[in-house]
């Protein structure tokens, strides 16, 4: 669907903020508390496609998302910090959500960390919503995630990792607590390794996996059904670059996480980086999530 | 879609329930080969395709009035058969907005819905229902937004909560079932209601039937046919009820099994909701007796040939053993050998 920027404005010297509005005045899709959207995002030569957590859709006449300027950006996220304006349109594709909250639980405990905040702004829209929440963010930013959270007890604001005492946190948690986590791989590590330290069940804890498309060595997908070689560049994921060569793989997520892009390794060695396949499955070296994982070897021979 | 609905016909007792030639001609057949295995045998539910039940994104047919009669004496009597856990409220108002949105849509000289924000209002001419109300706001309703409208929609329904990467039926309205019990499976997951198939678990069905519908997506239902046959057009066969239900099984005849036996077919759809992230089951049911289905002839060769060859323990599964060979014997003479195409459709234009 086209929807056009509505509005756009800095919250911190990282981040943007949209609000994407039909065109046309029609109603958009309804949009659950943990959505996201895909936008296609123009660049000089082709077409890039990230995903976006809503963090507002009231009445479902806007979505409104928060963009951060990746320092190696793709290109994306670039774009839309130095070119996009009030009145572009865009194709976005309609809302899908691989982050819903635990409905049954009967407290959450929200943690985040820097752009990690945007999926939490629409659970704290839902009504009733029982929850602790703690934010990490740079001391510059302070200013800004403040306007974004409510001024009562039970969202807390930390300027340094340090003063967020994990440990303590999650011990001190109800048994009905289920927790959630979004921001940097590494702030999720710890947040996860400490959950199973003091004894979180897995069941109790989810995560959401974003912004993990990151770069490394070129390497060549030799799709052999389709009988194509693909340079994959430095900059950009694998499925970025069948993309550009006008195929169309299976994907729905782009971050590793909902398993639609998985492909047959017919050859040589992938490099894991999703959230997807079990350890076993990553073990095997015979299945490759397209959308964040790489190549160990100079070449990959891929079943497409 | 042009749509006549019969007046009162019964699902029970003196079983009134008959199929018009039209309706015959529209029937889901379920057998596309002459052979009958369990698949995975999922597709997207887009509007047309092999069925005229197709046709509309929930199908409402000429028993339309008989049939939600038949399901409120069903609640009259066990109020259990519908029900929805607490924290699936959000799935309830989703469902009722699905299915009166597709409705009004589908069948305009039927069903119609108007919005002002938050402010609702619903006709259902077959019925005579005019309902405003406030979206959102459960007591403005005569009954919960979940039974209020599954009250209205033919077939059964179901609803999953998604978490811990798997599915559970956390609510349900359940009165035309074969002989499963809301009551009993409600709360379980994915694996543990479909506990009792057979043959499916082995084969891996399930685990990968539930990896697809984890990734289902919104705006991209999906459909499958499963079957099963009972004795007399009942509706409700229930396990609570088997006390009404399991004499008629046993009094099917050679005589009589043309008549009173019935093939019944469910197409089942499942729809991602927005506001939720829960999936709605639905389970439309459609009934026909095998006198009925006779008269279409490449259906009556093809029944010949799958009811025959049926995997013995499906048959005891789907609880045909008493009967099965009447079955057969009932269509052997149909068949003669011909070579059929494959596919569901009738391939005639009229009975």
């Amino acid at each position: 669907m086209k929807l056009k920027i509505e509005a756009a404005g800095q919250l911190t010297s990282g981040i943007r903020k949209f609000t994407l509005a039909p065109v046309d005045g029609a109603v958009l899709p309804r949009a659950g508390a943990g959505s996201h959207v895909v936008l296609e995002i123009p660049g000089p030569n082709r077409v890039w496609k990230n995903a976006y957590s809503i963090t507002s859709a009231a009445d479902a006449l806007a979505y409104e998302i928060m963009v951060r300027r990746v320092e190696k950006s793709r290109g994306g996220s670039a774009w839309l910090h130095e070119h996009a304006k009030v009145g572009d349109v865009l194709e976005v594709y309609p809302p899908q959500n691989l982050f819903a909250p635990q409905r049954k639980a009967k407290r959450h405990l929200l943690l985040s960390a820097g752009i990690g905040i945007t999926p939490f702004l629409s659970y704290l829209k839902l009504p009733g919503l029982a929850y602790e929440m703690h934010h990490c963010c740079k001391p510059e930013d302070e200013t800004a995630f403040r306007t974004l959270l409510p001024s009562g007890p039970e969202a807390t604001l930390h300027t340094s990792r340090n003063t967020l005492n994990l440990e303590a946190l999650l011990k001190r948690q109800k048994l009905d607590t289920h927790l959630s986590v979004c921001g940097p791989e590494s702030f999720m590590d710890v947040v996860l390794a400490t959950a199973a330290h003091v004894g979180w069940p897995a069941a109790k804890v989810h995560k959401e996996s974003f912004g993990g498309a990151t770069g490394g060595e070129p390497f060549v997908a030799h799709l052999k059904r389709s009988g194509v070689k693909v340079n994959v560049g430095r900059e950009e994921s694998l499925l970025d670059a069948m993309e550009a060569a006008g195929l169309t793989p299976p994907c729905l997520c782009r971050g590793g996480a909902c398993g639609e892009c998985k492909l047959t390794v017919l050859d040589g060695v992938p490099a894991h980086h999703d959230h997807y396949l079990s350890e076993t499955e990553r073990a095997a070296n015979n299945a490759i999530m397209i959308c964040v994982s790489r190549a160990k070897t100079p070449e990959l021979v891929l079943d497409f | 879609m042009k749509l006549s609905l019969k007046p009162q016909e019964t699902f029970r007792d003196d079983y009134t329930f008959s199929n018009s030639d039209e309706a015959i001609l529209r029937f889901p057949f379920p057998f596309p080969e002459d052979s009958y295995m369990y698949s995975v045998n999922m597709e997207p539910h887009v509007r047309g395709g092999a069925s005229p039940v197709y046709n509309a994104m929930f199908d409402i047919d000429e028993h339309y009035v008989g049939d939600m009669a038949d399901r409120a004496i069903t609640l009259d009597q066990d109020p259990l058969r519908c029900q929805v856990l607490p924290h699936m409220e959000t799935a309830e108002w989703d469902t009722l907005e699905l299915l009166m949105e597709n409705l009004a849509n589908d069948y305009p000289e039927h069903f119609s819905l108007t919005k002002n924000d938050d402010e609702w209002h619903w006709i259902n001419r077959p019925l005579d229902i005019d309902q405003k109300f406030t979206f959102g706001r459960e007591e403005t309703l005569p009954f919960g937004p979940f039974e209020y409208i599954t009250r209205q929609v033919q077939g059964d329904f179901s609803l999953q909560d998604q978490r811990d990467n798997n599915l559970y039926m956390d609510g349900g309205m359940v009165t035309s079932q074969a002989d499963w019990s809301l009551n009993f499976d409600v709360g379980m997951s994915f694996h543990e209601w479909h506990g009792p198939v057979p043959l499916a678990h082995e084969s891996g069905v399930f685990d990968r039937a539930l990896q697809y519908l984890l990734r289902m997506q919104c705006g991209k239902p999906v459909r499958r046919l499963n079957w099963t046959m009972t004795a007399n057009p009942r509706l409700d066969t229930s396990p609570e009820n088997y006390p009404l239900w399991g004499p008629e099984k046993a009094a099917i005849t050679p005589e009589n099994v043309g008549h009173r036996m019935c093939l019944r077919v469910e197409l089942q759809t499942l729809y991602r909701l927005p506001r939720s992230n829960a999936i709605l089951f639905s389970i439309r049911g459609y009934l026909i007796r095998l006198e009925e289905l006779a008269k279409v002839k490449k259906w009556a060769v093809r029944m010949h040939r799958v009811i025959r060859d049926l995997h013995p323990r499906i048959a005891e599964y789907k609880g045909l053993p008493r009967y099965r060979q009447y079955v057969v014997d009932y269509f052997a003479p149909h068949d003669d050998g011909r070579v059929l195409n494959a596919g569901i459709g009738p391939e005639q234009d009229g009975i």
